[in-house]
């Protein structure tokens, strides 16, 4: 990633009564960028202005040093994977596929030429002449992902690509989403609110909320040191932010001591794994305990997560086996602890 | 409903009031029964001599001509002006949406009066047309078909521009990612969506045309051959000869019938 000319360069400013977007967008060639946040957040509004779909208010796009945002959708180079696909119910897959080329003023067969090289690529090219609404949810998402690199573009917009899909489709269709990613030349942004398409598929994480750019880094970095509740949440981590000074922080009234030496204000992270449980007060006082009331108990994966309020709120995760001999019911008042080699702590 | 197992109402609704059953059925009555008379009273023996006179396979002919033509005249501007207005935002769309509309609830005589006024040969435009190309409207065949035009227009523009609105505008967003101009993506996405929506536009307006009297009249005057439509050969002929009238009417409501319902099953409507 590193050394790599910059690609995209792009200030988005889209203001609307009721809502802003301000965002700043690097992309390498080759890289791709997930731009990740809740409903709502502005990442569909930043991959249509990047479209040309939405005007900007201000800002700009320069993409391959050239200005983009001066130019309207038809003429911009890229190539855009809707979320429902919008593959053109009237057209066969081939057709489809062929509609960018031939805008581009490529001839007719040499069109339905390079569209059946795509479908081939896509491993779709017995159903060249299927109309859209023959072909499954995969089918269909590799049949636009097809369409929009047809026109070789050199930015790659993907908005929520494995959304529409059931369970089972997402899996195979992010693999082979990630192998034709990873052959494209040009910038790739896509817009997921899903965490996991986001770590898969994307170089680095930029998370939107708001309007606004709360974090950047790579997927490691973001799942390892989450800034705002919202990442912590994603990625499974319960976060503080505190005062450190040394290897104890305060948050609220609760002093936690953290393995690493920080001094100022400071993200404190650990994962729910690490907290332990106990109905009473555990001798030999570990450090980092404090009494906290259950809040609620639910299913999660093959354990069950306990949410604890108290002076800090955070999740445990327990066995079930735990549950029933500690009776872990929500009322209950409980002591929890978690070790200082388990938590994380970093600068905020 | 019966022998539609789980998709009859009658089950779940109850039986169908007779408060709405009973006004339908006349409306059925009132509807069929006019036409009904017209089979009754038909001059069956002397029908195939009737038929087979000029002056009714002439007035078939301009009927069947002029409604076509003008049913084309209609797409041609018709289909670019219900674009207008589902798809660009200019200032007066609104006024202009009603405007257009104006010769729906216009009573056809006042619209050939007003066409008059403007086509005439001392009329606006007409007397530059006349001076400028030697054309003259009024009292010709081509009158016949601006006559029609004008009336059937709107259901054209209506119908159309309700496909538009109805036409997901994201398959057109689609289709300039890919780089498509907005003349590209009209012929070879939108069109193509709405086409149900048009030819069903381009069926009532045809059907408009063919019945058109009032504006045609007088526009265009009662010329047999030239300006003597269907509907205007039955309006005279019933002053003289009524038994040819409705023969008349029954040519006019075969051959509607015939085409619209052939069109019906193809393109519009149906489950």
């Amino acid at each position: 990633m590193g050394g790599r000319a910059v690609t995209l360069n792009a200030h988005l400013v889209v203001t609307r009564p009721g809502f802003g977007l301000d965002i700043e967008l690097e992309v390498a060639s080759g890289q791709v960028v997930a731009l990740l946040g809740p409903n709502g957040a502005g990442k569909t509004t930043a991959l249509r202005a990047l479209a040309g779909l939405t005007g900007l208010s201000a800002g700009r796009i320069v993409l391959d040093g050239r200005e983009l945002h001066t130019l309207p959708a038809e003429r911009r180079p890229i190539g855009m994977v809707f979320q429902d696909y919008l593959l053109f119910p009237h057209l066969s897959a081939l057709e489809n596929v062929a509609f960018g080329p031939r805008c581009h003023g490529v001839p007719r067969a040499e069109a339905r030429r390079t569209a059946a090289a795509w479908l081939e690529r896509v491993g779709l090219a017995a159903y060249a002449s299927a109309r859209p609404r023959r072909l499954s949810g995969g089918q269909a998402q590799r049949v636009a992902l097809a369409r929009a690199l047809a026109v070789g573009p050199r930015l790659l917009l993907m908005d929520e690509p494995l959304a529409a899909l059931d369970a089972h489709t997402r899996l195979e269709v992010r693999s082979q989403l990630r192998r034709h990613l990873a052959d494209f030349a040009g910038a790739t942004v896509l817009v997921t609110h899903d965490p996991l398409d986001a770590m898969v598929l994307a170089d680095r994480l930029v998370v939107v909320e708001n309007g606004t750019v709360v974090q950047h880094g790579t997927p490691a970095e973001v799942a390892r040191r989450p800034r705002t509740d919202y990442v912590a949440r994603l990625v499974g981590l319960n976060l503080y932010r505190g005062t450190a000074s040394g290897r104890r922080v305060t948050v609220g009234e609760v002093v936690l001591s953290v393995a690493e030496q920080q001094d100022g204000p400071v993200f404190v992270a650990f994962p729910p794994s690490a907290v332990a449980l106990y109905r009473t007060r555990p001798d030999g006082s570990p450090r980092n305990l404090w009494q906290a009331t259950i809040e609620g108990v639910e299913r999660h994966g093959d354990n069950v997560r306990i949410h604890l309020e108290g002076p800090i709120t955070a999740s445990a995760d327990v066995t079930p086996a735990a549950v029933a001999d500690l009776d872990l019911t929500p009322g209950l008042s409980v002591w929890a602890s978690v070790k200082a080699t388990e938590t994380h702590a970093y600068p905020s | 409903m019966r022998g539609e197992p789980g998709r009859s109402s009658a089950g779940v609704t109850g039986r169908p009031p007779w408060v709405l059953v009973l006004p339908a059925l006349v409306g059925i009555a009132f509807l069929t029964l006019p036409l009904a008379g017209l089979l009754v009273r038909a001059p069956w023996s002397s029908l195939p001599r009737r038929l087979a006179e000029p002056q009714v396979l002439e007035a078939l002919r301009l009927s069947l001509v002029t409604a076509t033509v003008a049913t084309l005249v209609c797409l041609l501007l018709g289909v670019p002006l219900a674009w207008l207005l589902a798809r660009v935002t200019f200032p007066g769309r609104r006024l202009v949406r009603a405007l257009i509309t104006v010769p729906l609830v216009l009573p056809p005589v006042v619209g050939g009066v007003a066409l008059l006024l403007v086509l005439g040969r001392r009329g606006l435009a007409g007397r530059w047309l006349e001076e400028t190309f030697g054309v003259t409207l009024p009292f010709t065949t081509a009158g016949v078909v601006v006559a029609e035009a004008f009336v059937a227009m709107p259901f054209l523009v209506i119908s159309v521009e309700g496909a538009l609105r109805a036409a997901d505008p994201r398959f057109e967003e689609a289709a300039a990612t890919l780089g498509a101009s907005r003349w590209v993506v009209f012929r070879r996405v939108t069109l193509p969506l709405i086409t149900p929506g048009v030819i069903a536009g381009a069926v009532l307006c045809w059907a408009r045309a063919l019945g058109e009297f009032g504006a045609t009249i007088t526009f265009a005057g009662n010329f047999p051959g030239r300006t003597q439509t269907m509907p205007l050969a039955v309006y005279l002929a019933l002053e003289t000869e009524p038994e040819a009238a409705i023969v008349l009417s029954l040519v006019l409501l075969a051959v509607s019938v015939i085409i619209l319902a052939g069109l019906r099953d193809r393109w519009v409507g149906g489950p």
